[in-house]
């Protein structure tokens, strides 16, 4: 599958049902975010320019297309949406105009508001020292519904 | 003396305090006044990206209404995320019918009705379109002369496009407001590239990667230092170099001055002695270079 440490991986072999296909996941991201994920035509734009790209397990152009396909699993199970930063680069790279970085925190809201995501900043005392408000605010409200 | 009604945000008043005493040094001296807002609350740093959630626009909302209750028109930020909240938050307000009405509602118990009329003024565009950068330049005349600095505009300045500051793929404000300062702009590749932002949180290691790659580029490209608008890039950018020495031993520390800093220094300001400690990478060098050229 598509689960390698790097992102990058080509067994892209997986088996899909039709029900997952007619799935309103995407649907579902489009409603919360106003992206338009079946206007991607796998460019990869977005994952050339994205800054965290390298610590994600999935690419940003692979997240869509998964969506595409209805592959909620995969997504969930993915660390991409908590190691975007929303720099948009993505957002306002993308020749098709979709809104990536919108349907990435749709991703992160739906897997908050289903409560199938356990999400905490656990910061230590010595963190919270440390850290500037700005990122301790950014960084809780990326957590919350 | 004009005077600018002014919205800190939360880090100005903890981490990032030289940036504001700083700019309020350079901008007395260029004839502006600082007033902070009466009553502020936090803007909320990101711009709520879920469309069926408004609830997260009424916090920057209400800022721009506490203006309005002030009388002015104009609200001056020095944060690039208050910056990008406020503004994002007022097209919001302005653009889309339905969510204006539902945040008005949300806003009955106010004083008065909020009229979507305040802009949002950044240092840089206060610098490029109200002094001018030619008048700038007159002012500060041979300033940072034989000093290179690296330009970071970081992510909230130019985008999305059309609200950031400047073009959002070919900027140039920074560095024309660098050379109105006598220095030398670096052609910095990494300049707006984002430096990780609030993932510093929980991923600091994956920080410090990106830390080292722009610190990197901008040595690559003969800094003396980085300069920067934004308290969390300089966060990021500067104490993140801890953890990028602790795991490069090649990594050599570079000095992250906010913009504000090198325009007193320009300005032939005294650049103060507590404003030291709130850097990570030693910043006496390159002061003493730029004090000796101003």
């Amino acid at each position: 599958m598509l689960k390698e440490k790097g992102g990058l991986s080509y067994n892209t072999k997986m088996e899909i049902e039709t029900m997952d296909i007619k799935s309103e996941f995407a649907e579902r991201i489009s409603e919360i975010s106003g992206a338009n994920l079946f206007k991607c035509y796998q460019c990869g734009k977005c994952s050339a320019g994205c800054p965290m790209a390298e610590s994600m397990d999935i690419l940003p152009n692979q997240i869509v297309r998964l969506a595409q396909l209805g592959q909620w699993d995969e997504i969930q199970n993915s660390n991409t949406p908590w190691i975007c930063a929303a720099c948009l680069a993505c957002s306002v790279r993308c020749p098709r105009g979709i809104q990536i970085a919108e349907a990435i925190e749709a991703v992160r809201q739906i897997c908050l508001r289903n409560r199938n995501s356990e999400r905490r900043l656990g910061l230590s005392d010595e963190q919270i020292k440390e850290l500037p408000p700005i990122a301790i605010i950014s960084a809780y409200r990326k957590i919350a519904e | 003396m004009t005077k600018l009604l002014y919205y800190p945000g939360c880090t100005l008043k903890a981490d990032a305090q030289h940036f504001e005493e700083s700019a309020m040094c350079a901008l007395k001296e260029l004839g502006f006044e600082l007033q902070e807002l009466e009553r502020w609350n936090c803007c909320g740093t990101v711009f709520s990206l879920a469309t069926d959630n408004t609830m997260f626009h009424l916090a920057p909302l209400r800022n721009l209404l506490r203006t309005r209750e002030e009388g002015g028109d104009k609200l001056f930020t020095l944060c690039s995320m208050c910056y990008n909240t406020l503004k994002r938050a007022n097209k919001l307000f302005n653009e889309d019918p339905e969510k204006n009405d539902k945040v008005r509602k949300a806003m009955y118990e106010e004083a008065i009705a909020y009229d979507g009329k305040t802009q949002t003024l950044h240092l840089l565009s206060l610098l490029r379109d109200e002094v001018g950068f030619d008048t700038l330049k007159n002012k500060i005349g041979k300033g940072l002369n034989g000093i290179k600095l690296a330009p970071y505009y970081g992510c909230m300045l130019l985008r999305p496009d059309g609200l950031g500051v400047d073009n959002m793929e070919h900027p140039r404000v920074f560095e024309d407001l660098i050379r109105a300062m006598g220095a030398e702009a670096a052609d910095f590749p990494f300049r707006a590239e984002c430096c990780g932002s609030y993932q510093t949180a929980q991923q600091p290691e994956i920080v410090a990667e990106r830390t080292r790659l722009i610190i990197g580029s901008a040595r690559k490209c003969g800094a003396d230092a980085v300069a920067v608008s934004c308290p969390l890039c300089a966060f990021n950018l500067d104490q993140r170099q801890a953890i990028a020495a602790r795991l490069h031993s090649d990594f050599e520390l570079m000095p992250v001055l906010y913009i504000t800093e090198c325009l007193c220094l320009a300005l032939g300001i005294e650049f103060k002695e507590p404003w030291k400690a709130f850097h990570y990478a030693p910043v006496d060098a390159v002061i003493r270079k730029m004090e000796k050229k101003a």
